[in-house]
């Protein structure tokens, strides 16, 4: 109806020059002729020009006022020519024009507001506020003075009325044709598809949602890193184990009982199960040996060994104590080389920020063989990182209980234009490996880091929280591309 | 693979032993050939004529045994035989020898130069005092045919021809001649054919015209006389009917005329080794000179051995046994080769002895081999080269967390510690001492204990994830632990998966679904409550779910984990407000 309206104007005349006054003249609401003038723009059949058009309209403060007068005028008459008490006229007039009334007339030095009595200083007024309202509201002009002190009392407000002028576009016709949205099942069974004239698709917007599943980016980043082990000829190890006793994860690899990070504020001991029960007590005995006095080339730590301190249970703080089973497990046959790794939890007992949690995922790769060097070391490491894109390393001595020699390893950042920390890394000591039962001349190298890291430098993420954890934003993890780690 | 049909009681009377067919087998699969088909002779006929099925108790049973492609000694019953009963024992290696005879007195071969336009070798023998019989005689005929269409190349190679030598008169001639001057009454024919019309009398014959093409557009044809110019034959096409030999045949004459000299000799050998067995004189075979226009001349067959010095480090560094020289020794005379030891400066060796029969011997390395089949390959000691072994728990994890994930649910990775209320209270469960791993010094109450269930962590995030739109669907495949005594530290993980569906309503079909598609993945079937070789389900009463709306998953008997719709109790203490349902199983026994 609209658009036959509009559509049939222009076949026979130039231009609409305002389509709220073509609106009236046609008896049409304009908000329905403005959605056809949107829809008929969307399709070229016209070019619509936006005409912005302001008027003062009345508020509902204002209409009030056209009908009972302005409060300064209704409270002015209400004071009777003898006066009147304040409380008395309180009374006869409604608190909202009572108190606009008399700031007012205070103002148009109306009436005389006595501490007790109110009385007129004039005999007479007009209400120009009404006035003006009602000129107004029939759209007569108005002194931008009057506007600006009815717009300060709010009883005017600036309405925008946004109109469009039309002329004819470039697809214009007469008549729409009816266009098309989809192909359908049913355009192939008429064989109409072919006359079909498409609608214009919006390629600026995105496609609609995808509905499909999704992993999470850490263990996608897990599974690239489980790759580049494998085809480094590095075997998993199996760590599903959370609890751990001290012994495997601390005495085991050398770390006096005394070193602070068995303190409790590093390490989540264990209520229930408290201890461990099952060691091997022939190897307990050499370990005890080595800690307290030595031996294997050793001159050890010179203290007296607690058992109950091995046996303490904890949530294991690296998955080295898992290196330290196998490791011992190795020993108790004929040797065989044996290149390990392992992506699992591990916990600390540590202050959470936004580079801390009290768990997070280590890494782990260990080469056990004869006659391993510190370059046999270096020379993996730089194999492994430089499949994760870091191939510019270098090493800092550092200190570890159970490694010596003992390196940090650091990578230079391209984009943070500086060398940072990725990882730690060593030879396990004697006093570790010996006990064990294996050969002198075999040695193990190892290094170490955790998932999180790379991961979050890999995708730009700068609060672990936001990667790992239940306050994770699930559509962090649907938005999350695939990782590539170690193929390009 | 060549194949040669031999009859299995003949077979097994030429082996000294009836053999069940699994025992045959048997020595087939250690020898390295195969028993391919057993059928008989009449069924063979009926399939070729496409006749009904019909069997008949007194037929004799044929089997078809597949051989190597280069050994051409087995390409008959004889040679089949000759080497099972040395493999299996029973017999000594065959000693093969040319007759001595004077040069004047040995048959003669004449070769025209002509024959160098078309076929320009030939090589023949004699095989004295023959006896045959209808068998003997059939496996005779058999083996050139075999041969024929093995190394001979359909001919092109080699042709074979055998005459009773008691027909025709040396000294013979090999010439080419064009085909209107040669006249001969062809073989199974009674009228006589110019070579140029047998040509074209053969074009229809089913068995001979594919052979036409090798003659066929060549000026001169080659053919083979005797001294009264009695043809002998047209190589590569027919034999003349004049010498054809019968049952009754004494002495044979074999010629193979060849553009291949090499495969010439080897077909040779092969004919007088095989059926030299039957001559009054076993295995000599009588010579033939072949003498060429320009006066050279050669003397077939050739029988010599073929020598050849192996050292026995590479035999048994090749097959990685360690074996003395003198098991080498008798390993190979097992396989035909006489073999003996020699001591060089380098250590030992092994000096083998190829005989004619054995033409594909060409290196060491078929030497090595033999020895190892003699040995047996399945009793060669192991050596595994490195190789690494997966942890299946976290293969199938990975499996079905991509499984999970096609489903449409959404990975979640959540904390393994959480507080002891979370674990218990908040989920309306009751906590009975018996499962929890507790920690004992907790920093802050968000780790007090190591999570029994991946419940907790799925609501909690569920719960921070409010705004997202609906319906959520998420799941975790992780571990909780668990008490348990038998191990050393007294607790264990188990690897659980845990699946949610938060929408308008709660999604427990769905949920159910996934619980099937999981057991579908899986691989188990859908059973009747009470059958332990699938899964079912079972209604259950757990305070954490609805009751009404929540079921047991019985997998193999066990109780395996439990889903429904959570309890809007629970709901209400994660701050979650819409209905959800939940799945949570061990996958631990899934597999096994």
């Amino acid at each position: 109806m609209a658009e036959d309206a509009i559509l049939g104007f222009l076949e026979k005349n130039e231009k609409i020059a305002d389509s709220g006054k073509f609106a009236s003249n046609i008896g049409i609401d304009h908000n329905e002729i403005v959605n056809v003038i949107k829809s008929l723009h969307g399709f070229r059949l016209v070019d619509a020009e936006d005409i912005k058009r302001e008027k003062w309209v009345l508020t509902d403060e204002g209409k009030s006022y056209t009908v009972a007068g302005s409060p300064e005028v209704q409270l002015f008459l209400a004071v009777p020519p003898e006066g009147i008490s304040r409380e008395e006229l309180q009374k006869k007039v409604d608190p909202s024009v009572y108190k606009i009334g008399c700031s007012q007339a205070i103002k148009n030095k109306w009436l005389e507001m006595g501490k007790a009595q109110v009385s007129r200083k004039v005999q007479q007024v007009e209400d120009q506020v009404k006035d003006l309202l009602l000129r107004i509201q029939d759209g007569e002009a108005v002194d931008q003075g009057d506007i600006d002190a009815l717009k300060k009392r709010k009883l005017i407000a600036l309405q925008t009325w946004k109109s469009y002028s039309l002329t004819k576009g470039p697809n214009y016709a007469p008549k729409r044709k009816k266009v098309a949205t989809d192909l359908t099942r049913e355009h192939l069974q008429r064989g109409d598809w072919k006359d079909l004239e498409f609608k214009e698709y919006n390629f600026s917007a995105k496609g609609q949602p995808a509905e499909g599943g999704h992993l999470h980016p850490l263990l996608k980043v897990r599974k690239q890193l489980q790759m580049i082990f494998l085809q480094m000829g590095f075997e998993e190890m199996p760590t599903n184990n959370f609890v751990e006793s001290s012994f495997w994860n601390f005495d085991a690899l050398f770390q006096p009982q005394q070193h602070p990070a068995r303190d409790s504020h590093d390490t989540f001991f264990l209520q229930v199960p408290s201890t461990t029960k099952k060691l091997p007590e022939d190897y307990v005995e050499r370990v005890k040996r080595v800690h307290e006095s030595g031996g294997y080339g050793s001159r050890g730590y010179g203290y007296d060994w607690k058992r109950e301190e091995a046996n303490k249970n904890l949530l294991r703080t690296h998955t080295t104590a898992v290196s330290s089973r196998m490791l011992y497990l190795l020993a108790q046959k004929p040797f065989a080389p044996k290149k390990y790794f392992s992506i699992d939890r591990v916990f600390r007992n540590e202050a959470v920020d936004r580079t801390h949690l009290a768990e997070f995922h280590q890494i782990e790769g260990l080469v056990c063989d004869r006659g391993l060097t510190l370059g046999d070391l270096i020379g993996v490491l730089h194999d492994f990182f430089s499949r994760l894109g870091m191939s510019k390393l270098r090493f800092k001595p550092a200190y570890n209980p159970y490694t010596e020699p003992s390196m940090e390893i650091f990578s230079y950042h391209e984009g943070f234009k500086k060398w940072v920390e990725i990882g730690n890394s060593g030879m396990f000591r004697p006093e570790m490996l010996l006990p064990m039962g294996l050969p002198e001349d075999v040695r193990v190298i190892a290094w170490g880091l955790s998932l999180e890291r790379p991961t979050m430098i890999l995708y730009g993420i700068d609060n672990i929280r936001d990667l790992f954890g239940h306050k994770v934003d699930l559509s962090l993890i649907k938005r999350n591309p695939i990782c590539r780690l170690g193929v390009d | 693979m060549p194949t040669v049909s031999v009859g299995r009681d003949r077979l097994f009377a030429a082996l000294g032993k009836n053999y069940t067919q699994e025992e045959f087998e048997e020595l087939c699969f250690d020898f390295g050939i195969e028993l391919d088909d057993v059928t008989t002779e009449k069924a063979i006929i009926r399939k070729e004529k496409h006749l009904e099925e019909e069997t008949e108790e007194d037929e004799e049973v044929i089997y078809k045994i597949e051989v190597p492609a280069n050994r051409y000694d087995l390409l008959c019953l004889e040679g089949l035989v000759q080497a099972l009963r040395i493999f299996i024992g029973i017999d000594e290696i065959p000693k093969y020898t040319v007759s001595n005879i004077p040069s004047e007195s040995m048959l003669k071969m004449h070769v025209k130069p002509e024959t160098s336009l078309i076929r320009p070798f030939i090589v023949c023998a004699v095989l004295r005092g023959i006896t045959f019989d209808e068998v003997r005689y059939n496996s005779f005929i058999d083996l050139q045919d075999r041969l024929h269409q093995n190394i001979c190349r359909r001919r092109t190679l080699v042709a074979i021809g055998t005459h009773d030598l008691d027909t025709i008169q040396a000294p013979f001639t090999y010439e080419a001649l064009p085909p209107y001057e040669i006249n001969f009454v062809p073989l199974k024919q009674v009228k006589s054919f110019r070579a140029d019309q047998l040509m074209e009398f053969y074009k229809s014959d089913l068995k001979l015209k594919k052979f036409l093409h090798i003659i066929e557009s060549s000026p001169v044809f080659p053919v083979i006389y005797d001294c009264n110019r009695t043809v002998l034959s047209l190589p590569p096409i027919i034999n003349g009917a004049h010498s054809a030999i019968s049952l009754k045949t004494k002495n044979v004459f074999i010629e193979c005329t060849a553009t291949d000299l090499t495969k010439a000799k080897i077909v040779l050998n092969t004919m007088v080794t095989m059926f030299s067995v039957y001559c009054e004189r076993k295995f000599h075979v009588e010579p033939v000179e072949v003498v060429y226009s320009d006066g050279k001349s050669s003397v077939y067959p050739d029988l010599s051995v073929f020598s050849l010095e192996v050292p026995l480090s590479y035999i048994t560094g090749s097959i990685g046994a360690s074996l003395e020289a003198s098991q080498v020794s008798s390993l190979l005379n097992k396989m035909q080769l006489r073999a003996e030891k020699s001591v060089s400066r380098d250590g030992n060796s092994i000096v083998v002895s190829v005989p004619p029969t054995r033409s594909d011997v060409l290196h060491a390395c078929d030497v090595m081999e033999d020895v190892a089949i003699a040995y047996g390959f399945n009793k060669i000691p192991k050596t595994k080269p490195a190789s690494l072994k997966p942890i299946a728990l976290n293969q199938i994890s990975d499996l079905l967390r991509l499984e999970i994930a096609m489903n449409g649910f959404t990975e979640v990775l959540t904390w393994i510690l959480c507080s002891y209320k979370e674990n218990f209270s908040m989920l309306n469960r009751k906590d009975d001492k018996s499962t929890a791993v507790i920690i004992g010094n907790p920093r802050s109450s968000d780790f007090e204990i190591v999570r029994t269930s991946l419940m907790p962590g799925i609501l909690k995030t569920v719960g921070h994830n409010k705004d997202h739109p609906k319906p959520i669907k998420i799941f975790e495949v992780g571990d909780v632990a668990v008490l348990d005594e038998a191990k050393d530290v007294g607790a264990k993980n188990q690897r659980h998966l845990a699946a949610l569906y938060c929408g308008a309503n709660s999604g427990f079909e769905l949920i159910h679904c996934l619980v099937d598609r999981i057991m579908e993945v899986v691989g188990t079937p859908f059973v009747p409550i009470g059958d332990n070789s699938g899964y079912y389900i079972k209604r259950s009463d757990e305070p954490e779910f609805l009751l009404g709306r929540q079921a047991n998953i019985i997998f193999r008997g066990n109780h395996i984990g439990t889903f429904g719709i959570v309890n809007p109790e629970v709901l209400i203490i994660f701050d979650i407000p819409d209905p959800c349902s939940f799945v949570e199983l061990n996958i631990e026994s899934l597999w096994s």
